[in-house]
């Protein structure tokens, strides 16, 4: 057999690369709306991580309550963030984090 | 291999392949119609972890609701009949040692670590379960969660519907 059963290792790799590439979006893009995604991944590496470990690591259904909040916080983050977003750009024409570079116009 | 194991790494490929398209496209759309691959792929990675209701939570609120969000965020925020559709990256071959190395570092802490895995029964339906136990364990994160998503409903209308004095400069980019 060329390939392990499926275990939780393989899951952890996912969320591990997952978080890997949000990290990266987070720190490279100079978009507002790019870091964002990258916090989205980040967000749903942390959720695969809790699942499972609720399932393989014995903490059965209380990862994945953990796991409805994390949803929760993750939507009312994204609300908040690009409404933020939006008003900057209103008032600096630009979404580039770069270059916002002031909290007043 | 079982056909578990092969729909199993189709997904995990689904999830990371878009992922890595969400990051590394230099177009924003591309980016935001990838994040929708690798919303489907975590969701069914939630099926394989009989995680049912999450999946479908996770199909809803991601796919349904921040992901929806997340475009009309690109769609007001960028000149679409411009070329502005893409986006600038800063210090990528720094960022990039950066995370492989986070990603070896991860993943190498996964491999050795000797993790006390006891697979659990097969779940058969968790949504009963889970609102059970929202109503008695988390009843109190729960209420804290719906006041969250009041608070963030009625900030995000207010700020973004901000009303400028009339004696500031007007924007004339739209």
């Amino acid at each position: 057999m060329m390939f392990p059963q499926i275990g939780l290792t393989h899951y952890l790799f996912i969320s591990a690369i997952l978080f890997s590439l949000g990290i990266f979006g987070v720190i490279t893009r100079r978009n507002a709306i790019m870091v964002l995604m990258g916090i989205e991944l980040i967000l749903n590496s942390a959720n695969i991580n809790f699942i499972a470990f609720s399932r393989y690591g014995g903490l059965n259904l209380d990862g994945q309550a953990v796991a409805i909040f994390v949803i929760i916080l993750a939507a009312s983050e994204a609300v908040i963030a690009l409404a933020i977003v939006l008003n900057i750009f209103k008032t600096l024409q630009t979404v580039n984090v770069d270059e916002v570079n002031k909290l007043r116009q | 291999m079982q056909l578990f194991d092969i729909v199993f790494y189709l997904f995990a490929f689904i999830t990371v392949a878009s992922a890595f398209v969400v990051v590394f496209s230099r177009n924003i759309i591309y980016s935001a119609f990838s994040l929708l691959f690798t919303f489907f792929g975590v969701a069914g990675l939630y099926v394989f972890l009989s995680a049912d209701f999450l999946a479908v939570t996770q199909v809803l609120i991601y796919v349904g609701g921040i992901l929806v969000l997340l475009l009309f965020g690109v769609m007001l925020t960028s000149r679409v009949v411009d070329v502005q559709m893409k986006t600038g990256t800063m210090q990528t071959f720094p960022a990039v040692i950066l995370t492989a190395g986070l990603a070896g570092i991860l993943c190498g802490v996964f491999l050795v670590t000797e993790w006390k895995t006891l697979p659990g029964p097969e779940l058969k339906t968790t949504a009963p379960k889970l609102g059970e136990m929202l109503m008695t364990t988390y009843l109190l994160p729960f209420e804290i969660a719906s006041v969250v998503l009041l608070v963030a409903l009625i900030g995000a209308a207010m700020i973004a519907r901000r009303e400028r004095p009339a004696g500031s400069e007007k924007n004339s980019s739209f």
